[in-house]
Parts: C-alpha cells; sequence; structure tokens
C-alpha cells in the first residue's frame, strides 16, 4: 500500500508542479516554492499563450488535432478492412502479408522519416500537411491488433448467416463486424491518436513552416528560446498544461472502451 | 510411416477445402483486394519504399569531378558507407550509451509495471481505479512535454525536488555528466511503466478464476499463486511489452533532444538517432541512411532474437 502510495506520487508530481506553475505568474517561478500555489495568475497566462506571435499556439493545437483525428480516424478504418480480412478471409499469401506487416511493427519509426524526407522532398511534398498526415495513417500495430480483435469477436456462423442472406462481404463487414469489434476499434484508434499526438522525429524532419507544426513540435521549438527570452518559460509550461489536460480527460471519459479492447488483444 | 500418412492425408485434404468454401459463398478475388489495398497501398509507399530507398541510398557515394570545385555525382560506392559508420567513434559511443539505458531502464521499468500490475490483481486494494488512472496517465502525455515538464523538475533554479533534498542535505545535480542518462531514463520511466503495467493487467484479468482454485487448495499462498501461476500464464505479454521497449530505447530521440537544451552534457550525437539526424543536416544523406540502416538491423535482431530466445526457453 505505501509502494501504491509513494508511485502514484511519482506519477502524479509533474502535472501537479505543472499546474500549480501555470497558475504563476513568470516572476514567481523561480523566487517561489514549486509544489505551492502563489499569486493566481492563469488567466493572464493564457492569454499570453494564446496572443503570443499572431495566435501561433492555437494554430499548431489545431494543426495537432487535425493530424491525429483524421490521421487516427483514417488509419483506424484501413486497419481495422485489412485485420479483418486477415482474419476471416481464406486467401493465398494471407500469412505471407501478415508477417510483412508484423515485420513493419518492428521497423523503428524513426528510421523511416529520413528517408521519407528525401522521397518527398522530391516530389515537393515536404513542407505540407500531406507529408505529416499520410505517413501517419499507416499503423502495422493497428493491423495487427485487428487481426487478432476479429477473430476473437465475430463469429464465423454470423458472417455465414449474414452471406445466405445476400449481405455483401462489405455490408457484413460495416453493418455486422464492425458493431462487435466496436471497443477494439476504439482502443487501435486511442493508440493511434495518441502515437501521432505524441509525434515528433516526423514532423521536425519533414515541416521548416511554423504555421504547421503540431503542437510538440511548437513548444519545444519555444523551449529552445527560453535561454534567450526567459519570458518564454511561463507559455512553455501554460502551452504544455493546456496539451495535455484535454488528452488526459479524453482517455479518462474513454477508458471503458478500450480496456475491453485491450483485454481482448491480451488473450493471445 | 505416421509422417507419410498425415502428408497423404493433407493432400487428399487440400483440393477439398477450398471446395467447401466457394459454395459457402466465400469473397471473391476482387472483394479481398479491396479490403486489402486501403491499408497495403500507403504501407508499401510510406513503408517499404522508404525501407527500399534507405538501403539504396546506403549503398551510394558523393564524388567530385575534378578537385573541390567540381560538380557533385552520386554513385554505388558498395560497402563503403557502412565501414564509414563502423570506424565512427561517436557511433560506437551512442550505442554503447543506448546499451547501457536499455539494460538498466527497460528490466527496472517492466519489472515495477509487473508488481504494479499483480498488485492491481489482488482482491487486497482499495481505490485501484485512482491507482491505475494515475499511472496510465503519463501515456498521453508526449515524450517531448514530458521531458519538458522533467527538466522544470531537474532544473536547480525551478526544482521544488532539488529545493527539498537541499533541506536534506543532498545536492544532487541531475543535468550532471554522469546523471543525465539516468534522468532520461527517469523520463522514459515515467511516461511508459503505466503503459505497460496496464497490458500485463489485462493480461491477468483474462485469466478465468478457476485456475486458481486448485492452487488454493493445495495451500499455495498469494505470492506462489502470483510468481508460479500468473506469471507465467501471461509470459507473453512480458516478452511483448520488453520488445515494444526495446524498439522505444533503440529510437530514443525526443527526451534527450529536449534535455539538451538545458544541459550541456548532452551532445548532438548522444543517440544513435540523434546522431543520424546530424548526419544528415550534415547533408550526408547516404551516411544517415546506412546509420538507419544499421539502427533497424540492431532493433530487429534484439527483438526478434528476444522472442526466439523466451520462446524456446517457455517450450513453444
Amino acid at each position: 500500500m505505501a509502494l501504491m502510495l509513494l508511485l502514484t506520487i511519482y506519477f502524479l508530481l509533474p502535472v501537479y508542479f505543472l499546474i500549480v506553475a501555470a497558475t504563476k505568474p513568470q516572476g514567481d517561478l523561480a523566487s517561489t516554492n514549486g509544489l505551492a500555489f502563489s499569486h493566481f495568475n492563469l488567466f493572464s497566462n493564457l492569454h499570453t499563450l494564446f496572443s503570443r506571435s499572431d495566435g501561433i499556439f492555437l494554430k499548431w493545437a489545431l494543426n495537432s488535432v487535425i493530424y491525429a483525428v483524421v490521421g487516427a480516424g483514417v488509419g483506424t478504418l484501413i486497419s481495422a478492412l485489412c485485420g479483418y480480412a486477415l482474419a476471416k478471409f481464406q486467401f493465398r499469401g494471407k500469412e505471407f502479408l501478415f508477417s510483412v506487416v508484423l515485420g513493419g511493427v518492428l521497423v523503428p519509426t524513426t528510421a523511416l522519416a529520413l528517408p521519407l524526407f528525401l522521397l518527398f522532398s522530391s516530389t515537393g511534398m515536404v513542407n505540407t500537411y500531406w507529408a505529416v498526415f499520410l505517413p501517419s495513417i499507416v499503423s502495422p500495430f493497428g493491423v495487427y491488433l485487428a487481426r487478432i480483435f476479429a477473430s476473437a469477436a465475430v463469429p464465423e456462423e454470423l458472417l455465414e448467416s449474414a452471406r445466405l442472406d445476400g449481405a455483401g462481404e462489405f455490408r457484413t463487414f460495416f453493418s455486422v463486424a464492425s458493431r462487435l469489434m466496436a471497443p477494439s476499434l476504439v482502443t487501435i484508434f486511442l493508440f493511434q491518436f495518441v502515437a501521432i499526438w505524441n509525434n515528433f522525429f516526423l514532423p521536425m524532419v519533414m515541416l521548416q513552416k511554423e504555421s504547421l507544426f503540431p503542437v510538440t513540435l511548437g513548444l519545444f521549438e519555444w523551449n529552445g528560446q527560453t535561454a534567450r527570452a526567459p519570458l518564454l518559460q511561463e507559455s512553455v509550461i501554460t502551452g504544455s498544461l493546456v496539451s495535455i489536460v484535454p488528452v488526459i480527460i479524453v482517455f479518462i471519459l474513454l477508458q471503458r472502451f478500450w480496456r475491453t479492447g485491450l483485454a481482448a488483444g491480451s488473450l493471445k | 510411416m505416421t509422417d507419410t500418412e498425415t502428408r497423404a492425408r493433407r493432400v487428399v485434404a487440400a483440393p477439398d477445402a477450398p471446395r467447401r468454401r466457394r459454395s459457402g459463398g466465400g469473397p471473391r478475388a476482387g472483394t479481398i483486394a479491396a479490403f486489402l489495398t486501403p491499408f497495403f497501398l500507403p504501407f508499401v509507399l510510406f513503408y517499404l519504399v522508404p525501407v527500399g530507398y534507405a538501403l539504396w541510398q546506403s549503398f551510394r557515394v558523393v564524388r567530385r569531378t575534378g578537385g573541390q570545385y567540381g560538380t557533385s555525382y552520386t554513385t554505388f560506392g558498395g560497402f563503403h558507407q557502412y565501414a564509414q559508420v563502423l570506424h565512427n567513434t561517436e557511433f560506437w559511443s551512442s550505442i554503447g550509451r543506448i546499451g547501457l539505458f536499455g539494460i538498466v531502464q527497460v528490466p527496472v521499468m517492466l519489472f515495477v509495471a509487473l508488481i504494479m500490475a499483480l498488485l492491481l490483481d489482488t482482491p487486497l486494494l482499495k481505490v485501484k481505479a485512482f491507482f491505475r488512472i494515475s499511472a496510465f496517465m503519463p501515456y498521453a502525455v508526449p515524450g517531448v512535454i514530458a521531458a519538458i515538464m522533467w527538466s522544470y523538475l531537474y532544473s536547480p533554479q525551478l526544482s521544488p525536488v532539488v529545493d527539498l533534498l537541499g533541506h536534506l542535505g543532498l545536492h544532487p545535480d541531475f543535468l550532471g555528466p554522469g546523471a543525465v542518462l539516468w534522468s532520461t531514463a527517469n523520463v522514459s520511466t515515467w511516461l511508459w511503466t503505466g503503459y505497460n503495467m496496464l497490458i500485463m493487467f489485462s493480461a491477468l484479468q483474462a485469466i478465468p478464476q478457476e485456475t486458481y482454485e486448485a492452487a488454493k487448495l493445495d495451500g499455495a499462498n498469494n505470492w506462489t499463486i502470483a510468481w508460479r501461476i500468473k506469471v507465467p500464464i501471461i509470459a507473453p505479454s512480458i516478452v511483448l511489452t520488453t520488445v515494444f521497449s526495446i524498439i522505444g530505447t533503440l529510437q530514443l530521440y525526443a527526451e534527450p533532444a529536449v534535455l539538451r537544451q538545458i544541459s550541456s552534457n548532452i551532445s548532438s550525437t548522444f543517440t544513435p538517432n540523434m546522431l543520424a539526424y546530424a548526419v544528415a543536416s550534415g547533408n550526408n544523406y547516404q551516411q544517415a541512411a546506412a546509420i538507419s540502416v544499421v539502427i533497424a538491423v540492431i532493433t530487429f535482431v534484439l527483438s526478434f532474437g528476444f522472442m526466439r530466445l523466451t520462446s524456446k526457453k517457455a517450450g513453444l
């Protein structure tokens, strides 16, 4: 029990520190105790954050949302289709395709970013939304999970009876199978959402234009400037808090779904 | 004898199977392709092609015609780039650093995660949900932001932790040359322990309760049940988390890159990935490609090797 308490403090400490620091005026950061509240300055900090450089922070936050929500949405759909086909259809070369996908799980994504940059720069796609968005929709791990979930959650007899009723394969997938797979699809979506939201190396390699940055890259750049512009520090802190709190809330709200999905996935 | 028998049976059975499927109304090839293409097209374009391109680049060298001011062109260079990588002392020190990091951080993190998962699985514990959520919460925090948060906790001017330790007469330098690797390891541990715990915990929850009943009747206590029954059953998920941790360690970039902004003890070639990026920024793409390929091969060998080793041990 004492161990649990200690670990809980360890996990919560940095976020608690961040919340406290985000409410302080810049001047109090170094001069007051980091774990105690001083002057409540949160709203003024937020105002500074969102008005800095013509509101670039809001732009970064929106970019992150677009990359992560649309990317994970498309990614989940194509992973689900592919994983379902690999689980439920019989065809030649199926195991070979699956092992290629599994091999893809092991390829470090940072090792992909540099050659992708070279390929994209020869097609003029560097420094566009596409350069970050397109590679993000591919998730071999999502296919791996979708295959496990489909074989665990979708009974063969149900597909047979849907086929006997004359439903096409796509109709069967969307109106029968995808519903049974729903909790696991939420899991795949969330994993991919977090992976894209947290991604840093790919956008750093691909983007020079500040207006296309996701929030991670933007805050990284600001953090690097605090040595020259110490007043940025408060905005880095407030910006960090603003960018993690919504994601944490979404995770807590959706935990029933992803926990069911995770439990189904761990069976095999 | 039995071998030829089974083989014969397989030959007989084989042509039967597809016929049965077709009569059951299985999907046509075109339909199957329609399910697979939306994933495999981008997979080929943004995974396989870059891997192939990196391989191709890694076998090329830049040469110049007529001295320093001549025009440059790239040509086949054999294993030249790989030889360069293997002779690069910065490469080896980044590998050594990351190796040390992984050998310490991965077991510590996974051991803590396993203990936490086992504790969560016992009926003794109250306030489970709160504990589970607080442990998993860091997973939702991007590595860059986690490193920024911890860098404030490490910095002597701002940190309440340094203050607190100072009152106890301790003056640790979290960003000093000896400590900075472990400060980075702490950020990774903070980020991923709860995630790994949750994977192990989900596996534990999938074990049916009856499994324990016989052991209880034989008088086994909670510890024996945990180590002798639970841990072996969830071994596959422990292997999975280990493989992911190995991959993650070799990819380390964001956390040290952030800490580098406040510590002079992290060089621009601190990890293999930082080295690859630094070399690419110096416009030596062929060398950077070779480094990327070597990192990918090491990742592949280690994670595959670990899977093979553990599956052999488990007698599979």
